[in-house]
């Protein structure tokens, strides 16, 4: 049974138990498709649970550079016995099985392409020392894909040294045998009885492999952050952990070995945000990473912050919520919350990273951002972001200085006689302020989130907060014009237009083609790169006779963050596109859901 | 012996007179305590010489909260929110460790929301005064019981309290602060001393000051009335303090005095009341302690120093240079190590 082969464009789906060892494997095939030159993308699906529960990868290959997650899954590796037979029986037809053979799937369905391997056997061969056996057995299915898949074993072999690096050669070796083996078996005893094939392309020519939390801690290191606070949640924790990794390595002095940052895990996310706060305060770069569980915490603070107006960033790799939620799950889950955390009239910055490379520049620009306007700003991630791994375009270093604002020196103070730290100056609502620790007798000044007039004064009078509050308005609509443009595809001939932000890209972009090709329906697309809303937004909702906005949250946040900025005769044009399981968004979810509402399924 | 206290000359070392170190107006009750540690603050900060522009005054929110508007003018000051000063201090000092940093609190910002920022500030020691009015109430909420209030403490309105209080001296001893005191603001002469002793000390001091709410706590039944205070108020010794650039020579008897330094090379002197104390010893410390409050009594004075533990931002092992002042040039690395990390990942 050979149908036409079908080249670049499917999905592979490993299921293991969580803790057995299964993310090396999987990473080394995903990084051989890569290295094929062919477009990939990776995704752990992976519960709460340190060892035991089910969890799964899946590798999606598109020539077409689709990498957002793929429903139909094409090939399943099925390793874990507990979901073996579930995960056969939720394939769609045509679908090919490699299966751990004492499972005996093949029986269950007759629609399906069976491959069996006897992994003990074959690892008893690779392995002779009984106690590693279990961290190379999954090695064998990577080597059965490879040969399955026709992909060249030299890039497996390379994928596998990258992996393990100079120092693990020992490792290494077991491991590749254990691929030696797995494609052996394959090519000795499973004849190909399903269409999927990789064929070399060249599309990933000087690209890298990196999960979006290192990124973003990169980015937080060349923007010259001093200081990180955090407290440890999934799934930001290993964006601080890259980063302590990065300023060990990057940000010693070099006569000294004195560290040019400071890094405190804090007792909680409310101490990590008040350190923040005092440090911005003191003239430090300063940051934090959290998820939805730690933003609520520091909700009282965010508001001081931006009613104090000092800096400070905030980078959200959000989780599925309400509460503890699905913590090892994704979603888009405090867009509308990040945008007004705090009690009374609070307006904070968003960006809306959709890849490493913005993760890096978008985490650069937001320290410049923080203290030119001297305000909390977020970074939105997400965990399909952060936690996974991306193609990506090699970081670019950042072109605009560090930029630290309005801040008056011992000089500037000498000449200017004085300051009053709330005075708008300038016009565009940003005012001057000063360091602690500047040595003039005119310098200090008194914080506080109480009522204050411009001279930084106590005030309970009406006129005063009005005032304050005026300027701080404009002052947010300073920053309007100061931050990214959204993304924008525009088609003459569309009627209908799409709005997203971050991680939803792919799905959008995917789905819009397959609008096009199915059903014949044209679109627009605008991805938004922050918040607040540019007038481009307006104009496009404008130029389109209904916009589908997409969230990956229950309550449509996306759209009532829009709803809130925007003129109310646009309102009528926007519907909602919503997808809130805790996977990766799909593109399928989209076209089927915006073909639906057109009345053209 | 000559005692240092208030000297009658006009400026002080660097030439100032006492204006720099008022601030604004209180607006608190006449009679709070809090207005009082606020005057002793004052005249410490002008005795010992500090330059008010390094000063960074940091509060939660409360009565107490409130003081640092009304000293030290011309230094930065910030009112956070409620309990949780202590990381903004920290934080602060992160960014610039050559700030001398004063947090103000109150028993409610302390011992009740603010506790487990409390705690894990003792952990870390960084370098500040940590001065806590206690006065067993909230005083701006209007008086309802705060986490130090006694067991059996009366409330104004004749409530009695059902619950043992946090002494926030034995969790600093505890925990790992290295200089530990309790006044009263009442007692001037002490708490003239301790202060000007705390705002020398390299690590974190705390100074509990047992400051009476004359709204809300000052009555019959009350254990932080000023009443109270004179009746059950314990001094470990009699004080005095000899900053570092005043070099004279004092001659004090073994036995009755004990001379205890700190970094900068200032002198406490400890004159013995009826037992000898030695603050060095923790175990000591919270011995009596535990007997003072069990036989109804407020001790006072230097309860605990350790000059040995290093203070929180020198546990970081940071470049001397205040991170807020490091330029473009130090903290953004090289476009070659971005190639570099780029190379790895591909
Ligand atoms: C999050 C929060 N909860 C409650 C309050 C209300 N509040 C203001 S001051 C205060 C108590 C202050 O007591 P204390 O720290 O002992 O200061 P005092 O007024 O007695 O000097 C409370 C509960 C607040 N400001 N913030
Ligand atoms: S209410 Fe109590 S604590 Fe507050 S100012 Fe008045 S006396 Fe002082
Ligand atoms: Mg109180």
């Amino acid at each position: 049974m050979h149908a036409t082969p079908v080249v670049n464009d499917f999905s592979i789906h490993v299921a293991t138990a969580n803790g057995s060892g299964s993310q090396t494997a999987n990473s080394v095939l995903m990084r051989s498709i890569f290295q094929m030159g062919v477009p990939v993308s990776g995704k752990n699906l992976f519960p709460s649970n340190i060892a035991g529960l089910p969890t799964w990868f899946t590798i999606r290959a598109s020539r077409k550079g689709y990498i957002g997650r793929k429903k139909e899954i094409d090939l399943l590796i099925a390793m874990n016995p507990e979901t073996a037979r579930e995960d056969v029986m939720a394939l769609d037809a045509g679908a090919a099985v490699v299966y751990d053979e004492p499972l005996a799937l093949a029986g269950l369905r007759d629609d399906l392409v069976f491959y069996a391997v006897p992994f003990d056997k074959l690892v008893t061969g690779v392995c002779p020392e009984p106690k590693l056996r279990k961290l190379v057995r999954n090695m064998i299915y990577t080597g059965v894909a490879a040969h399955l898949l026709g992909i060249e074993i030299d890039e497996v072999r390379k994928a596998l040294v990258k992996q393990f690096g100079e120092r693990k050669k020992k490792t290494a070796e077991m491991n590749w045998q254990a691929v030696l083996a797995g494609q052996s078996y394959a090519s000795e005893n499973l004849p190909k009885a399903d269409p999927l094939k990789v064929e070399r392309m060249d599309a990933n020519q000087g690209r890298l492999i990196i999960d979006g939390n290192t990124a973003a801690a990169l980015g937080c290191v060349f923007a010259g952050a001093t200081v990180l606070t955090w407290y440890p949640i999934t799934p930001s924790s290993s964006l601080a952990e890259a980063m302590i990794d990065f300023l060990g390595r990057l940000r010693q002095d070099p006569e000294t070995g004195k560290a040019t940052y400071a890094v405190v895990q804090a007792e909680d996310e409310l101490a990590a945000a008040g350190m923040v706060l005092g440090a911005g305060w003191a003239g430090a770069r300063a940051m934090t990473c959290t998820s939805g569980p730690g933003i609520s915490l520091m909700s009282e603070f965010l508001g001081l912050g931006y009613f104090a107006e000092i800096p400070g960033v905030f980078i959200d790799v959000q989780r599925v919520g309400p509460s503890t939620g699905l913590p090892t799950r994704t979603m888009q889950g405090d867009t509308l919350t990040n945008a007004i955390v705090s009690h009374g009239d609070t307006r904070h910055p968003l960006y809306f990273p959709s890849n490493p490379e913005e993760c890096f520049s978008m985490a650069t620009e937001a320290f410049n951002l923080a203290e030119k306007f001297q305000t909390p700003v977020f970074v939105n991630l997400d965990l399909d972001l952060g936690m996974n791994n991306w193609m990506s375009d090699p970081f670019e270093y950042p072109e605009l200085p560090v930029d630290r604002g309005k801040v008056l020196s011992t000089e500037d103070l000498e000449r200017l006689g004085g300051f009053s730290r709330y005075l708008d100056v300038d016009g565009d609502g940003v005012p001057y302020r000063t360091l602690p620790g500047t040595p003039h007798d005119k310098a200090g000044y008194f914080t506080r989130g109480t009522g204050h007039d411009e001279h930084a004064r106590y005030s309970e009078k009406a006129e005063d907060w009005i005032a304050n509050m005026d300027r701080l308005s404009r002052k947010f609509e300073s920053i309007r014009g100061a931050i990214p443009a959204p993304e924008v595809r525009f088609n003459p001939s569309a009627r209908v237009g799409v709005v997203c932000c971050g991680t939803s890209r792919y799905a959008m972009e995917e789905a819009c083609d397959q609008l096009r090709e199915e059903l014949g329906l044209e679109t627009s697309s605008l991805r938004l790169k922050a918040y607040p809303f540019t007038d481009s937004l307006n104009e496009f909702i404008k130029a389109h006779d209904r916009v589908y906005v997409i969230d990956q949250n229950r309550d449509a946040q996306l759209l009532a963050l829009m709803k809130l900025d925007m003129d109310p005769s646009l309102l009528l044009n926007l519907r909602s596109v919503r997808y809130y399981g805790g996977l990766p968004l799909d593109a399928r979810t989209v076209s089927g859901e915006i073909a639906r509402q057109e009345g053209i399924q | 012996m000559s005692t240092p206290t208030a000297p009658a000359k006009k400026t002080n070392r660097l030439g100032f007179d006492i204006l720099p170190y008022r601030g604004g107006k209180t607006t608190l009750c006449a009679g709070c305590g809090h207005n009082a540690v606020t005057e002793r603050l004052v005249e410490a900060c002008w005795d010992l010489g500090v330059e008010p522009w390094r000063v960074a005054k940091i509060s939660g929110i409360g009565c107490s909260s409130k003081t640092p508007a009304y000293f030290l003018g011309q230094s930065h000051g910030f009112n956070s929110v409620h309990g949780r000063a202590p990381a903004v201090a920290t934080g602060a000092l992160l960014a610039n460790h050559e700030l001398r940093c004063v947090l103000v609190s109150g028993d409610g910002d302390t011992a009740s929301i603010g506790l487990g920022q409390y705690m894990h500030t003792l952990r870390r020691n960084p370098a500040m005064l940590y001065l806590i009015e206690n006065n067993g109430v909230y005083g701006l909420t209007k008086g309802q019981f705060s986490a130090t209030s006694d067991l059996g403490a009366k409330s104004k309105g004749g409530a009695v309290n059902a619950f043992t209080p946090i002494d926030c001296c034995l969790a600093a001893i505890e925990y790992g602060a290295t200089f530990v005191a309790r006044s009263f603001s009442g007692d001037k002469k002490q708490l003239s001393a301790l202060l000007r002793a705390a705002l020398s000390h390299d690590g974190l001091a705390v100074v509990d000051v047992i400051s009476p709410c004359v709204a809300f706590n000052d009555h019959e039944g009350s254990t932080k009335s000023y009443s109270y205070m004179k009746d059950h108020e314990e001094p470990l010794h009699d004080i005095d303090f000899i900053p570092f650039f005043n070099d004279i020579e004092v001659e004090f008897e073994e036995g009755v005095t004990r001379e205890v330094s700190l970094h900068d090379g200032s002198r406490i002197l400890l004159h013995k009341l009826e037992h000898d104390y030695d603050p060095s010893s923790r175990l000591n410390a919270v011995t009596r302690l535990h007997q003072a409050s069990d036989g109804d009594e407020v001790l006072t004075g230097l309860l605990y120093l350790d000059r040995s533990r290093p203070s929180f931002t020198r546990t970081l092992n940071m470049v001397d240079r205040p991170l807020a002042t490091l330029p473009e040039s130090v903290t953004r690395p090289r476009r070659e190590a971005l190639e570099r990390i780029n190379e790895e990942y591909r």
